[in-house]
């Protein structure tokens, strides 16, 4: 990892109003790595993955890409950088098949006239290089289970080749299979040298496919872990306040409890 | 931004997976479900991949059949049973003097049906295009009559007004968002008024012999070898199209229709069209309307079906947000699409106008909005948005037509059971569109 990473946060502050939602956080996120974002419920995940998308501006802080500084004021510019997005709700038409769900927006073609023949090709190639198998191409996404349609929105996110994918909650709806094939496709992620920001409630998940984890904890940074050396209590001890966890409160009850 | 997937260099060899697939297939799939939902896929990507040949055409349509994907087949259907009992019981339903006559008269309603296929695409509804048609007819013809202007240059003028007031109906609904519902409510009203206003105490206007408007609906291209040549180029321009679909397919190695199946499909088309030119030779000959008429749908086909514009409609009736995320300009798109339906409207009302003679205040009143919303709905277009196709309004027109004139023919002109009988069947294709979109979301496809 000695190359500057794809994207790095400096200081990052964010307000809405009263709400100071991130205060100065880093992040960085090389190429060919997952990061897991994790954090309580409000800790400022959802907003930190919209100041990188470009739903909200920053407030203070830079954001590098390339080890070069950046500005990323609307959507527009984090696509342009590199930037895919898969939010929770995936913005699918269920109406139309897969290729043409795969393609909305960026339709292939001459001269406004869709050239179904490529897009399918590709289509197909593309989620043949992910491994991805859904039952046909030319079925109505409605027709897809909830973890084929993830694998689908995110196949989606790949389209514009990005250099980072943010999945937010990826696997929350999802069963036991679906979800291990979304973290499967996590992996062909990183091994095709994306960048992969993960945002996550489940351990389990994020110690299965993330190189690293950044806990966010009332919008500061919380710590760094690598996945490799960390315990699932440490991660939840950084997440929860390291003084003040569940396994700590009840060490403690239990120490009151033989006095 | 057209080289879009090539895909980034891949660590794996790429021949890895592929004979993994390959291997798999063989091994017992539910042996370890943890592993199969692992690395290894699932599920055969050629499932769904029909065999070739008919064996394969008729296990799809079972599947279409039980996925609730009827498409045209009731409205089909229903036309056959329909042509097929009048005629038995008349005799003479089948004539060609009496088809002719029956492709003269839908060619209005059917203008004007195609426009609301668009809008119902989008998941919305236009109120306003029967007092659009009538103001149309009325604004155009008091020009050209009572002003004396150029008869194509007042029929421009109606046209473009007619366009102009579904953009406006349009911006209400798509930018101050009120609903289309109530905005073309109130166009229904208005426009209708502004009829009744610009005919003045005149009340009807008879077409202007010999022009414009008296040609639209009148005018029969009657040497046989319009109706004939016509129909060669439809069947030689679907025979390659077809052709050129199979050989493109061919070429990126993905699954196509078999030659047979193209043979068979095109031998189809040829037997209907040919029929059709027949039959219309038979009488008066090729008739202007109807060539317009399906000319009209060809267009708005291939528009829909072939361009990122009419991708854009589909996706913004299938689901608005998804379509905004993806970058799509949503009002453009629905102020664009009431703008198609006002116009539509318009021409729908000037084919009328010739076809009955005359421009008068009751032209577009009465139920002529009501049949253009039963003839898309019949033909199959749902009501729900997303699905449908502008020959839904060719097929429900069709069916409509064919009850009246039906009807007519044995004696009973009554409105009352003409009525009661397109409620009827205008019922049943709202059932079937709701049943098919329930046994869709049975079989996960809606
Ligand atoms: N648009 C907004 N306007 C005002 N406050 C906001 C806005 N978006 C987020 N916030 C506030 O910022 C804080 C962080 O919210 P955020 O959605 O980032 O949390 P999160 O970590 O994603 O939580 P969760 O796990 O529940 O998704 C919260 O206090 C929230 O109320
Ligand atoms: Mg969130």
């Amino acid at each position: 990892m000695s190359a500057a990473p794809v994207l790095a946060l400096r200081g990052v502050s964010k307000r809405f109003g009263a709400v100071q939602a991130l205060t100065d956080v880093d992040l960085e996120v090389h190429a060919g790595q997952v990061v897991a974002l994790v954090g309580d419920n409000g800790a400022g995940k959802s907003t930190l993955v919209k100041t990188i998308a470009g739903v909200h501006p920053i407030d203070e802080g830079s954001i590098e890409w390339d080890g070069k500084p950046v500005s990323i004021a609307r959507p527009h510019d984090a696509q342009g950088l590199g930037v895919a997005t898969v939010y929770q709700d995936l913005a699918l038409c269920d109406n139309l098949d897969v290729v043409a769900n795969l393609f909305l927006g960026r339709e292939l073609g001459r001269a406004k006239v869709l050239d179904e023949v490529a897009m399918e090709k590709r289509a197909k190639e593309l989620l043949d290089t992910l491994s991805i198998r859904i039952p046909s191409v030319r079925i109505p996404i409605a027709s897809l289970s909830g973890g084929q349609r993830q694998v689908v929105a995110i196949a989606r996110a790949l389209v514009g080749e990005p250099k980072l994918v943010i999945l937010d909650e990826p696997t929350a709806a999802l069963g036991v299979e679906q979800t291990a094939q979304v973290l499967d496709l996590v992996e062909r992620l990183r091994e095709r040298g994306l960048a992969v920001l993960l945002i996550s409630h489940n351990m389990a998940d994020v110690k299965a496919v993330a190189d690293e984890v950044a806990v966010l904890r009332l919008g500061r940074n919380n710590g760094v872990f690598k996945v490799k050396d960390t315990t699932n209590e440490e991660i939840i001890a950084a997440i929860t306040g390291a003084t003040d966890n569940a396994v700590t409160r009840r060490k403690a009850r239990g120490a009151e409890a033989v006095k | 931004m057209s080289d879009t997937v090539n895909t980034p260099p891949q660590p794996q060899k790429p021949s890895d997976s592929q004979e993994s697939t390959k291997d798999q297939k063989h091994a017992p799939v539910d042996a370890d479900p943890d592993a199969a939902a692992g690395a290894i896929p699932a599920i055969d990507p050629r499932l769904l991949v029909r065999e070739q040949g008919f064996a394969g055409y008729l296990t799809e349509f079972k599947r279409k059949i039980k996925g609730g994907e009827l498409g045209s087949i009731p409205v089909v259907t229903g036309l056959i049973v329909i042509w097929a009992i009048f005629q038995i019981s008349s005799g003479r339903f089948l004539d060609p003097s009496n088809l002719s006559n029956i492709a003269q008269y839908i060619v209005g309603p059917g203008l004007i049906a195609t426009g609301i296929v668009f809008v119902l695409l989008l998941g919305e509804i236009d109120l306003s295009v029967g007092s659009v048609a009538g103001l149309t007819a009325a604004a155009s013809s008091v020009l050209a009559i009572k002003q004396d202007m150029n008869e194509g240059l007042a029929v421009l003028i109606g046209l473009v007004g007619a366009a102009a007031i579904g953009a406006l109906h349009g911006f209400f609904f798509a930018r101050i968002g009120v609903p289309a519902f109530v905005v073309t409510l109130a166009g229904f009203l208005g426009w209708s008024g502004l009829q009744l206003f610009v005919l003045g105490n005149t009340l009807s206007l008879n077409n202007i012999s010999g022009g414009i408007i008296y040609h639209l609906n009148n005018y029969y291209f009657s040497d046989v070898a319009a109706a004939y040549g016509l129909a060669a180029v439809a069947v030689a321009g679907y025979a390659w199209s077809q052709w050129n679909e199979h050989r493109r397919r061919k070429a990126a190695d993905l699954p196509h229709r078999p030659m047979s199946e193209l043979a068979l499909r095109t031998g189809v088309v040829a037997v209907l069209v040919f029929v059709a030119a027949y039959v219309l030779n038979q009488e008066d000959g090729l008739p202007l309307g109807l060539t317009v008429f399906v000319a009209v749908i060809v267009l708005a086909s291939f528009v829909l079906r072939r361009t990122n514009y009419g991708r854009q409609v589909f996706a913004v009736g299938g689901g608005v947000e998804a379509a905004r995320r993806a970058g799509i300009n949503v009002v453009w798109i629905r102020i664009s699409v009431f703008t198609i339906s006002g116009f539509l409207g318009g021409l729908g009302g000037l084919f009328i106008a010739s076809q009955s003679g005359v421009a008068d205040s009751n032209l577009g009143g009465g139920d002529t909005l009501m049949l253009a919303i039963a003839a898309a709905v019949i033909g199959g277009t749902s009501l729900f948005g997303g699905r449908g196709t502008p020959w839904s309004a060719l097929l429900g027109i069709l069916v409509i037509q064919s009850i009246m004139t039906g009807l007519y023919m044995e004696g009973s002109s009554s409105k009352a059971v003409q009525s009661m009988i397109t409620g009827a069947v205008l019922l049943a294709a709202v059932v079937l569109d709701s049943v098919s979109r329930r046994s869709q979301k049975a079989a996960g496809r809606a």
